[in-house]
């Protein structure tokens, strides 16, 4: 027992002299250097978040963009309800606020320098590194689709012209047209965003072309809040949108844009206006740095979302392998503010805490009528995995002022979401 | 020589750990930053409450009432089924004084 009382005595005498040694630890942290590669949800706000927790450490955030247009919401823009211009968010706060911001790409990343190569071939070092660069599309997996015919057939999978262009091929289309929707195998950026863009779209043909139709072709026997979806389409669109599953035959195998013709296993579909969501990979760095695996995604500690690949890169939002959590924007934005607090840590030479996420996703089936999905996440055999108990979705027999409450607060989500990593 | 129960020890450390924590204030409690997503620091007309400024107990009885299902809520009883109440209580103490 005496010899367990000293031990205890010895783990208190530590741990006060940790806290005793704090501010000095901190202090030596000033010249530390830590370079974030993309200025999405997760990389801004990580950035954001190190120079408010730790003002001086020296924090560089490298994005070509000068704006960045937000995937969320950007259904709207294609039902018509939005302007894209309310999707793009400059990056003059995060400035103010003491990041620098480097307008330029990341094109190589040296792990045993502790360098980042810039697009005008300056290097910055770094004693941490973040990449969150988002996704590519990778325009070898699906036969016929390459950056031209994106022209024809859109994605619209990164906001932006994409966006503006299938807009403006919705518009165009004569009433009683068939708009197809092919929907890769996960994982991809944002699960739900199909469905909920083909409910946006159905909202604008209904007003407009009611004798027009959704097709989706679903590389997936089952998705996202597929209860609440379908129960939306039912009491909204009533025959307007077709949901083909791979056990149907939904697979899409390949794609001619010249006759914007969706091929799969059994069938040909012809579409109006084709909108194709493309299979995806960690964006281009990501491979690059040696970061993503085989899998073209990248593995990551689930504690400060440390690369299991290089040492001291950590990798956060849709390009990484987050165990359980999905690839969105509020998953980026919670994930960019937890990198950050572990990255304090990991200077001062603490070892960060265990951290535990939360994730909010909002869907509108129409204006006034939404749903959500919420998850909370801790680190659990090495990933990142629900905690049991919490987490769910909208009742599915929800009343309407409850769809409308939601819209609501989806709408305020947004607001806020961004407001807190750009405004 | 009599030994020292378990809580008593789990609870020293667990003092230690606080201590150690406040010395970084700007640090939030596991969880924490999350709330931010959506509850916004100043009053903006969105329906979402803003939290900072509340008195943290409030805040943490809220999150105990959504939890149990006593107060209704659209995502907040499923949230806050994911934090134990000495999480809560962090957090919320730590949610009503943030800045950022």
């Amino acid at each position: 027992m005496r010899k367990h009382l000293s031990a205890r005595r010895r783990t208190l005498l530590k741990l006060t002299a940790a806290t005793v040694l704090a501010p000095a630890v901190v202090r030596a942290q000033g010249a530390a250097k830590v370079v974030v590669v993309g200025g999405g949800f997760g990389g801004a706000a990580c950035a954001r978040a190190l120079k408010t927790m730790a003002p001086a450490i020296g924090v560089t955030l490298v994005e070509p963009n000068k704006t960045y247009t937000a995937c969320p919401f950007s259904n709207e823009v294609i039902a018509g309800l939005r302007d894209i211009k309310q999707q793009e968010f400059s990056y003059e706060a995060i400035a103010r606020a003491g990041v620098a911001v480097a307008p330029l790409s990341a094109t190589a990343v040296d792990a045993n320098a502790k360098t980042v190569t810039l697009s005008d071939g300056s290097k910055l070092p770094y004693d941490r590194l973040v990449i969150a660069p988002g996704i590519d599309l990778d325009w070898k997996a699906l036969p016929g689709y390459d950056e031209a015919a994106a022209e024809k057939m859109p994605h619209a999978w990164k906001a932006g012209p994409q966006t503006v262009l299938l807009r403006r091929q919705l518009e165009a289309m004569e009433d009683g047209g068939v708009v197809v929707i092919s929907v890769p195998a996960a994982p991809y950026r944002c699960p739900p965003a199909p469905y909920e863009r083909a409910s946006q779209i159905a909202w604008y043909l209904k007003a407009k072309k009611p004798r027009s139709k959704v097709l989706l072709l679903d590389s997936k026997d089952s998705f996202s809040q597929q209860r609440l979806f379908q129960a939306a389409w039912t009491k909204l669109y009533p025959d307007m949108i077709e949901w083909v599953p791979l056990s149907q035959g939904g697979n899409v195998t390949s794609v001619d844009p010249a006759t914007r013709t969706f091929n799969t296993d059994f069938d040909k579909h012809k579409a109006d206006v084709g909108n194709v969501v493309p299979p995806q990979k960690a964006a281009a760095i990501a491979q690059t740095a040696g970061v993503a695996d085989r899998t073209g995604w990248c593995p990551v500690s689930p504690i400060a979302f440390e690369s299991t690949l290089q040492p001291g890169i950590h990798v956060l939002g849709d390009a990484a392998l987050m165990g359980a959590m999905p690839k969105a924007a509020f998953s980026a934005n919670a994930q960019g503010k937890a990198c950050a607090a572990a990255i304090v840590d990991l200077l001062a030479g603490r070892t960060p805490a265990e951290p535990r996420l939360v994730s909010a996703c909002y869907n509108l089936a129409a204006p006034d009528y939404g749903f959500s999905i919420v998850g909370v996440y801790r680190p659990e055999k090495g990933q990142l995995l629900e905690v049991p108990g919490a987490g769910g979705t909208s009742p599915v027999d929800g009343d309407s002022a409850l769809r409308a409450k939601e819209a609501r607060y989806a709408e305020a989500g947004f607001r806020v979401l961004t407001a807190e990593t750009f405004g | 020589m009599r030994h020292w129960p378990r809580g008593v020890l789990a609870a020293a450390l667990a003092s230690l750990f606080v201590l150690a924590n406040a010395a970084d204030a700007a640090e939030p409690p596991p969880g924490a930053s999350s709330c931010s997503g959506c509850h916004g620091t100043v009053p903006n007309g969105t329906p979402i409450p803003v939290l900072r400024g509340r008195p943290a107990l409030e805040i943490a009885g809220l999150m105990r009432e959504f939890r149990s299902g006593a107060k209704p809520a659209t995502v907040m009883g499923s949230i806050a089924k994911g934090f134990s109440d000495r999480e809560i209580d962090s957090i919320s103490q730590w949610v009503v004084g943030q800045s950022q």
